[in-house]
């Protein structure tokens, strides 16, 4: 059947099972939303404040429901205004399709009126871009496009379309979606045969998991193969909900605000068996010294991850899931006896080092999270924006499901946090949906409580007020002399009016024993909620690992 | 630092360029040349890269060059296993009494004069980069006014092909 370009895009998406699509409208994509106005039935069109909030909103859908986020700006500035989100998602190995509209093909390369080299910009920071020149191709090029994002490592895919594409016809033929395969090629008898090997002679082993556990679904297979090992488990950010937090095997975060357990233990392992980790800066600070009495055993499904920040001994690539699953096969009942000795001393420190905080001095930010986690029982799920509530959420929030934890973790975007949570509620219909934010974090992308308010979403995001920029004031207070550079922000702005006036409750919290009251006014309220938490100016987070230093020494609340 | 010579089949896309080469830049590999161009399929372009770094740069060259969409194959050109060649052109100045000279060298190294003028000489080479490194010092005297040098490409030795 003949169709334009405009109409060959939305079918494709359909084709591709998606329903949300978020994207925010303009001249070079006028074409499409015509269109789109002709499927109002089949694809849902979110339309955000701001195309950054488009592209995050696509990626909290994708971590939240594990389809791929799909997200549509127009040419210029709607382009760049994707660009953020789009690193964001890189970074964390998202699954996302980003479609931009660009300037007719022959004003293309002439500076025209909102033209940018959006392929060119988006380079370095997608897993692959097209630009489509022939409407004759877009079909193909937006199925490459989904199976790129999907196959794999995931990530983003962009494709630009210029304006004359999407009203050209032609002929198009609905196709079923290529299957995506499981990378399982490399998964060989010889290396898991040495993998078995080597967890059978290990006397302190651990386990530390990352994000690839939860993008290939394989936080069941990682419980098992944990309980089979007998193996403390320790998590990166990203990791966090791909092994049930309330387990005893679990020690926690490791890394620069690691638990002081899962940092002294992965200095005193004798194997380190990471799973879907890439032994970022952030866990392991100082290389040399990280888990240097360690074999490493390496479980990742991107090649290039293998020996590109330290050198394993042992590695498997291949899909998560597929390598524990044959792994949990392969594996005779271990000699648990000859690890008791290490997993006392887990439990030891475990009692010696706990997540402590200063009780006095007021509302605590901890104890804020530490409630949200009671009072929804741990099933919520929590997105958060960037720094120290990023780490509070993540610290005091016992995860216990997959997709529960919603972090730009790799690269540390403020302002994430709100349209992540937008994404996550719209894929997730039927979960509570909390942001964790700080002021700071808050005040660059407030403007999506337009969105939520929008969209009668029931989010409830939780504004850990300490009127400054947190984690950098922290910084500056452990390690700049306290020379509090530009981080004090002494700003006027009442964040309950600025909800009220968004058509949003607004709710203020400054004391201890308010928490559960406010917060479960805000859970019964039908709508999308601020709440606003006074919080100490100086309350820090840690542990935190200094700068430079190897890992075991972490300086917690105490010392 | 070592250094590996990589011949790499990609996608004839426009960009390709720019990905290989944007690869090499951000991740701060160390390049010497690389050379382009069409190979026997007009869809596929080969490019022979050389590159520099220690045994894990070189490994994480490979392994990045692999992941880009466009990237068919990656293959390692071992030195005794492989034909090298580079093209020269070289414009030297001619003076009266010097011409002679020049031809003389041209012809031991088995080199080609393309274009003379009243004072200056084009000269066309090919060899491997320790030949064209020889001739350009042999031409220094005369005084090169410019000099463009391909940068290597190479094919392994035999009846292999990089496909097998």
């Amino acid at each position: 059947m003949q169709l334009t370009g405009a109409e060959i895009l939305l079918e494709c998406l359909m084709e591709q099972g998606v329903d949300t699509v978020f994207g925010y409208p303009g001249g070079a994509v006028l074409n499409i939303y015509d269109a789109l106005a002709k499927y109002p039935h089949t694809i849902r069109h979110i339309l955000p404040s701001h195309e950054q909030g488009a592209a995050h909103a696509a990626d909290g859908y994708a971590r939240a429901t594990g389809k791929v986020g799909v997200c549509l700006a127009t040419s210029g500035p709607g382009a760049t205004n994707l660009v953020t989100g789009i690193a964001t998602a890189y970074m964390d190995s998202v699954p996302l399709v980003a479609i931009t509209g660009n300037v007719p093909s022959p004003l293309l390369g002439k500076d025209s009126f909102q033209e940018v080299d959006i392929t060119g910009i988006t380079m370095p920071i997608t897993k692959h871009n097209f630009i489509v020149k022939d409407v004759r191709n877009l079909a193909s090029v937006l199925r490459k496009a989904f199976y790129i994002a999907q196959e794999g490592r995931q990530g983003p895919v962009l494709i630009d379309i210029p304006k004359d594409i999407t009203s050209q016809q032609t002929d198009f033929r609905c196709e079923v979606p290529k299957t995506i395969p499981k990378h399982t090629g490399l998964i060989t008898a010889d290396a898991i045969t040495e993998a078995i090997r080597l967890l059978q002679s290990s006397k302190q082993p651990l386990i530390y998991a990352g994000g690839g556990v939860v993008s290939s679904n394989a936080a069941s297979d990682l419980l098992r193969f944990a309980e089979k090992v007998a193996s403390p488990v320790v998590s990166s950010l990203m990791g966090l909900g791909g092994f049930p937090g309330n387990h005893p095997l679990f020690c926690g975060l490791i890394g620069m605000h690691g638990m002081k357990t899962s940092n002294l233990a992965s200095s005193s392992c004798d194997l380190l068996i990471a799973v879907g980790a890439r032994f970022s800066d952030r866990v392991v600070s100082d290389i040399k010294r990280f888990a240097s009495s360690a074999q490493i055993l390496h479980i990742d499904i991107d090649p290039a991850e293998i020996n590109k920040n330290i050198h394993t001994h042992h590695h498997i690539t291949g899909d998560i899931k597929s390598v524990l699953e044959r792994l949990n096969v392969a594996l005779e009942p271990l000699d648990i006896e000859s690890k008791q000795e290490w997993l006392s001393q887990i439990s030891s420190w475990k009692t010696q080092f706990p997540l402590s905080y200063g009780k006095s001095g007021g509302l605590k930010p901890q104890y804020i999270i530490e409630r949200i986690h009671a009072l929804t029982q741990g099933q919520a799920i929590i997105t958060t924006e960037v720094g120290q509530n990023q780490i509070w959420a993540a610290q005091s929030y016992t995860y216990t499901l997959p997709r529960t934890f919603i972090s730009s973790g790799g690269l540390g975007t403020m302002g994430y946090g709100l349209g992540a949570s937008i994404g996550a509620q719209i894929g997730q219909p039927n979960k509570q949906v909390f942001n964790i934010a700080g002021d700071g974090s808050f005040r660059m992308n407030c403007n999506e409580l337009a969105t939520a308010v929008e969209y009668e979403l029931p989010i409830i995001i939780v504004i850990l007020n300490n009127h400054a920029l947190g984690m950098v004031r922290q910084w500056q207070d452990l390690f700049y002399d306290k020379r509090y550079s530009q981080t004090t922000l002494t700003r006027s702005t009442d964040f309950v009016k600025l909800a009220e006036a968004y058509g949003a409750l607004g709710l203020n919290l400054t004391r201890i024993e308010d928490v559960d009251t406010v917060l479960t006014q805000a859970l019964e309220y039908s709508g999308t909620v601020v709440v606003n938490c006074e919080i100490d100016r100086d309350d820090k987070v840690f542990p935190i690992v200094p700068p430079g230093a190897a890992i075991e020494d972490v300086i917690t609340e105490d010392s | 630092m070592n250094r590996q010579i990589l011949s790499v089949l990609v996608d004839n896309q426009s960009g390709v360029l720019s990905r290989v080469a944007g690869l090499f830049s951000r991740r701060g590999y160390n390049i010497d040349s690389l050379s382009v161009g069409e190979t026997e399929d007009p869809d596929v372009s080969r490019m022979t890269i050389v590159a520099r770094g220690d045994d894990a740069t070189l490994e994480q060259i490979k392994k990045q060059l692999n992941k880009l969409i466009d990237v068919i194959k990656v293959v390692t050109l071992e030195p005794g296993d492989s034909v090298y060649r580079e093209l020269l052109l070289v414009k030297v100045q001619t003076a009266a009494g010097n011409r002679a000279s020049i031809s003389e060298i041209v012809d031991i190294f088995r080199a080609k004069i393309i274009d003379v003028a009243p004072q200056s000489m084009t000269v066309e080479l090919t060899g491997d980069e320790s030949k064209v490194n020889a001739f350009a010092q042999l031409m220094q005297p005369y005084g090169i006014i410019e000099i463009v040098r391909t940068g290597l490409t190479a094919l392994q030795r035999g009846d292999k092909d990089i496909k097998n």
